[in-house]
């Protein structure tokens, strides 16, 4: 297990003006009905989970779940109104604002869904700001933000200004401008949904480039089920401020905890999702003669293991065998398990 | 029945108006009755009354109270008065080191402050204006007459008209393009060759001074106001009294605070035009997107950082717009503060509109609006601008401006030099045209007035009879012959229905205030020469907006020219018409309704272009046809945008009799004008000041909740 890099617990976000108050009262039960008869409005409802480092973990909700509110708590954008928040070991809420400042600066890097850029800068300016608000002198900071420009593959236009730029575009300069310090923590928050779904696939792609490399530790928001997927070591899911379910993708898909989780499942293609690993059997007997390898993901392969008649081994990197599948677990995973045989 | 049980709001009002004609009907005029009363006219009359508060004695005619309230804020101009002569004179003396008699001497504080403040402003004049047309004095302030004597040469040399054109010329260019550089030049040579630059740099080095003073505390305290809640509340009241109160009756007490000339008028002209700069301060703060704010954040910024780096550059052009309001206050300020004796445009324009010399006031007033309309466009063209990347320049295309401006600097120093050798014994008018050596077209002008005034004469005479006699004497004995308690009942009621209790209680104060106060009949004066001019102006405004509207050419065409004339100061507008109606309430009232036309139109045109574009689609494919539109759609969803076109049309009416009084009103803005020749007149022009401020926020309060509710209604925002 890899260090815990973030870490919450019972993590609340109430809006309004007696919410501290209420909250107390409450002890930790909170009901968002009852709050809002007394004009106070939930926005996360009890969040506890950790993050390791390296590891990316998507907060999925739709708006209004609180999917952004409890990145703003994590972030100290605004401060949680209970529990406790600890970035690698450090009380988030306990920091000053100069300790707060330093965290920032050093730590932590966020896009945003806006792109939010400085609209009197240029493009290499822009993502130089970071460094030079950290007072890294002029030069030094232009010539690191170049490093970033060409990471994100916008050289050439770095003298541009954002509104000379496409929204893809704009948003490379975000994701230049979070990464110019070198964070250990990566915000993203909805980075991608006020693009074009072209882009946006694009951008994934690219952002999984760059995550290969990079390897931060991540938070990232979306609304888009499928964008979770694509791209989540785990995921959570929100609704009305409370985690319904926070698991890795193919637990999700094959094992909802709740209906509402449920609800976003069913539609999802199993076989663009899962991989071999995730529906295999244990046993190891009775094998044919095709070998596949437990990382792939199922539409990949299903149509070599679905012409077989025995069951198929399944192998990890070192050729060693590790399970079996059969073809009729292949059928069964894509098409059962849905709303009819429920 | 039926259909007031549908229309409840219907009902209510009839009841309204029926109470409001019952008691203008059940009260008596009574039989003293006189249009002039009050403390103000200082005439002992056996049939006053009298009341003493907080040591003041203030005297008035007695009426019924149902028809005339008691002036129990009297007082309030005394007290004010007395209040600021302790301040200026006994409170607080501190010991004064002396030059000129090298001893300590005894003076009040705030004396001390203002005669510092003073002096400040006229050395920052003084020195732009030196280096504009040449001077000793800034060089005096640092060291003394004998050292100027014995070393003739120190003198500031000032700059040749010629390169102040071509300066002006190149600022527009780099921040517009080619057209305002040659609308630039071709107005600084039209100011230079008639004769008009000295007053004109005077006018120029005034703004200079006041606006970037003006920028800075504006921005100050609009950046205080953004940071904390209170200081915004506190500020917010007085920054809508300062934004209603007519122009006039600042200068009143800046007259006694400072005394007379160009400092006490930029000193004034900053707390005039400090107010719109915090507002779009506020506002431009306020608009930038919090994404950018967090994103400003994460990057580490500490709060000032954030305020300076991100939170300003971002509002930039917010900030900027204000800057080009500040621009245009001072300048209209510049040109009214001749009233104080500033020097500069006004004080020619006001020299000529005394002498009824309406030749040279055109010719000044064709000056001031040609300024006027530059300023504008080029701290309006700085707020639009955007910079580009072009790639890579060559050293004299990125610094080509400064290099030309070089260029120029050096031509017109030799061209000056020349004309010391070409026009010996006379003028440089490579230097400087003098202010009567230049081209006059002024007798041109008066002729042509004169031949006007013969001419038509007798129509003109004739329908000047007619509006007063027939439509201008009955409206106004109508508005005086409303009751006191009948119209703040009518008011109140108003308020209510439209508001709610909360704009009920707001109106009923402000009403109160004018009532009590003893100009209640000025104040009704004021009211109905605003209300004819404001609905002549709203006809005109509502029909050719409308019309304009019809054709996109023609809407930006209107637009184009209600930018334009709003840009002149008021002042300049009783220029034709005392050309064509001379000294009558109807010159007054044809320039209140020019003037109050501009918003009612610009409005009208703003509004019919905000209805989405959908809707109109979706009305078409209905089959409406044009009129249909209008009144179907267009007009409903944009009469809540009218309205606010209305409620500027008030402000502007408003702002417009008062300045009519120069021309002779018997109303509110008549005792403004007065007040600014009385020693005593500091606390009877403000207290005017605010009465006509608070009877444009009647106003205001009522059109904006009703338009804010509406908006609610139809879902617009």
């Amino acid at each position: 297990m890899a260090e815990t890099v973030i870490k919450c617990e019972n993590v609340y976000k109430i809006f309004g003006s007696n919410a501290k108050k209420m909250l107390q009262e409450s002890n930790g039960n909170v009901d968002a009905k009852t709050f809002q008869k007394n004009g106070c409005i939930v926005g996360v409802n009890n969040a506890s989970f950790e993050v390791s480092k390296g590891e990316m973990l998507v907060v999925m909700g739709l708006s209004g779940s609180g999917k952004s509110t409890l990145l703003r708590c994590i972030s100290r954008l605004t401060d949680a109104t209970g529990g406790k928040i600890f970035i690698e070991g450090q009380d988030l809420l306990q920091l000053n604002n100069k300790e707060l400042i330093e965290l920032r600066r050093n730590k932590m890097g966020m896009v945003f869904q806006s792109f939010a850029l400085l609209p009197h800068k240029t493009v290499v300016e822009n993502i130089a700001f970071p460094l030079q608000i950290k007072g890294v002198k002029t030069e030094d900071s232009i010539s690191k933000a170049m490093d970033m420009v060409k990471l994100v593959g916008l050289d050439g236009r770095e003298n541009y200004f954002p509104r000379e730029l496409s929204g893809g575009q704009q948003q490379r300069v975000g994701i230049a401008r979070s990464l110019a310090v070198e964070p250990d923590i990566w915000f993203l928050d909805e980075p991608f949904s006020a693009l074009d779904p072209l882009i946006r696939k694009e951008m994934q792609d690219e952002f999984l480039r760059l995550q290969e490399k990079l390897q931060k530790t991540i938070m990232f928001i979306t609304h888009d089920f499928d964008e979770a997927l694509k791209l989540a070591d785990r995921i959570a899911i929100m609704k009305d401020g409370i985690i319904e379910q926070l698991d890795t993708p193919a637990n999700i898909v094959l094992n909802p905890a709740t209906e509402y989780v449920r609800k976003f499942t069913e539609e999802v293609p199993r076989e663009k999702v899962l991989l071999i690993e995730d529906v295999m059997d244990a046993s190891k007997n009775d094998l044919g003669d095709l070998k596949v390898f437990k990382d792939e993901i199922i539409e990949n392969v299903a149509e070599k293991i679905l012409t077989q008649e025995k069951a198929v081994a399944v192998i990890d990197s070192k050729n060693e065998i590790v399970g079996s599948i059969n073809p009729t677990k292949i059928i069964n995973t894509v098409f059962g398990g849905r709303k009819n045989n429920n | 029945m039926e259909f007031l049980k549908k229309y409840p709001k219907t009902f209510q009002w009839l009841f309204l108006l029926i109470v409001f004609f019952a008691l203008c009907f059940a009260i008596e005029v009574p039989e003293t009755y006189k249009f002039i009363r009050g403390q103000a006219e200082f005439v002992k009359d056996p049939n006053q009354s009298s009341y003493v508060f907080l040591g003041k004695e203030v005297r008035y005619y007695a009426f019924d109270v149902f028809w005339r309230l008691p002036p129990l804020l009297g007082w309030l101009p005394i007290w004010i008065n007395d209040s600021l002569f302790f301040l200026m004179n006994e409170w607080m003396p501190i010991e004064v080191w002396n030059e000129d008699t090298q001893e300590f001497k005894s003076r009040p504080i705030v004396l001390q402050i203002s005669r510092n403040l003073t002096a400040f402003m006229t050395f920052l004049i003084q020195l732009i204006r030196e280096v504009l047309l040449g001077g000793l004095e800034t060089i005096v302030a640092f060291s003394s007459w004998d050292w100027i004597d014995k070393n003739p040469w120190a003198e500031l040399p000032g700059l040749p008209w010629t390169i102040v054109a071509a300066g002006a010329a190149i600022l527009s260019y780099k921040v517009s393009g080619k057209g305002l550089a040659l609308f630039a030049g071709l107005t600084m040579i039209y100011i230079s060759i008639f004769g008009q630059w000295k007053p004109s740099m005077q006018t120029l080095s005034f703004i200079l001074v006041a606006a970037p003073l003006s920028f800075i505390f504006g921005l100050g305290l609009g950046i205080a106001a953004f940071k904390s809640k209170r200081v915004e509340k506190a500020l917010y009241p007085i920054l809508l009294v300062m934004q209603t109160m007519p122009q006039y009756a600042v200068l009143v007490p800046a007259l006694v605070l400072f005394g007379v000339g160009d400092h006490a008028a930029v000193i004034i002209t900053m707390v005039v035009a400090i107010p719109p700069m915090i507002l779009l301060t506020i506002l431009g703060l306020r608009a930038v997107p919090p994404e950018v704010i967090e994103a400003g954040r994460m990057s580490g910024c500490n709060n000032w950082q954030l305020m300076f780096k991100v939170l300003i550059p971002t509002a930039r052009r917010d900030i900027l717009i204000g800057v080009n309001q500040v621009i245009m206050v001072c300048f209209s300020m510049a040109v009214i503060s001749a009233f104080i004796g500033a020097k500069g445009l006004g004080f020619n324009l006001l020299l000529a509109l005394n002498q009824l010399n309406i030749g040279l006031a055109l010719e000044a007033g064709l000056c001031i609006s040609l300024i006027a309309i530059l300023l504008d466009k080029m701290s309006l063209a700085w707020a639009n601008k955007q910079t580009d990347y072009f790639g890579n320049l060559t050293f004299f295309q990125r610094n080509k401006n400064i290099l030309f401006f070089a260029a120029t600097v050096i031509v017109g120093i030799v061209l000056a030099y020349i004309g010391t050798f070409l026009f010996k014994g006379s003028f440089n008018y490579l230097f400087e045209v003098p202010h009567n050596k230049g081209i006059s077209t002024a007798d041109f002008w008066n002729k042509g007035v004169d031949w006007i005034f013969d001419t038509f004469f007798v129509y003109i005479k004739a329908f000047n009879t007619w509006l007063i006699q027939e439509v201008l004497q009955p409206m106004r004995a109508l508005y005086l012959r409303m009751p006191a308690v009948a119209t703040i009942v009518l008011v109140v009621g108003a308020g209510y229905l439209i508001g709610g209790i909360r704009s009920a209680l707001v109106v009923c104060g402000l009403t109160l205030f004018i009532a009590l106060s003893p100009w209640w009949d000025r104040a009704l004066v004021t009211t109905y020469m605003a209300t004819f001019g404001v609905i002549v102006s709203c006809a005109i405004g509502f029909t050719v907006g409308t019309l304009c509207f019809q054709n996109k050419r023609s809407a930006n065409f209107m637009l184009g020219v209600c930018d334009i004339f709003q840009t002149f100061p008021s002042f300049v507008y009783l220029i034709p018409v005392m050309m064509l109606f001379g000294i009558t309430d109807t010159s007054v009232l044809i320039a209140v309704i020019v003037y109050a036309t501009i918003p009612a139109t610009r409005y009208t045109i703003e509004g019919l272009r905000s209805v989405p574009a959908g809707l109109h689609d979706a009305a078409t494919m209905s089959g409406v046809n044009k009129f249909q539109r209008l009144t179907k759609i267009e007009f409903p969803l944009a009469f809540p945008h009218m309205m606010l076109g209305i409620n500027q049309t008030i402000v502007f009416a408003l702002f417009m009799v008062i300045i009519g009084a120069f021309i002779g009103t018997e109303d509110l803005g008549q005792y403004i004008l007065k007040a600014l020749s009385d020693k005593k007149g500091a606390g009877i022009g403000l207290t005017l000041g605010i009465c006509v401020a608070f009877i444009a926020l009647i106003f205001d309060n009522l059109i904006r909740s009703w338009v804010e509710k509406r908006k609610k209604h139809l879902g617009i925002d």
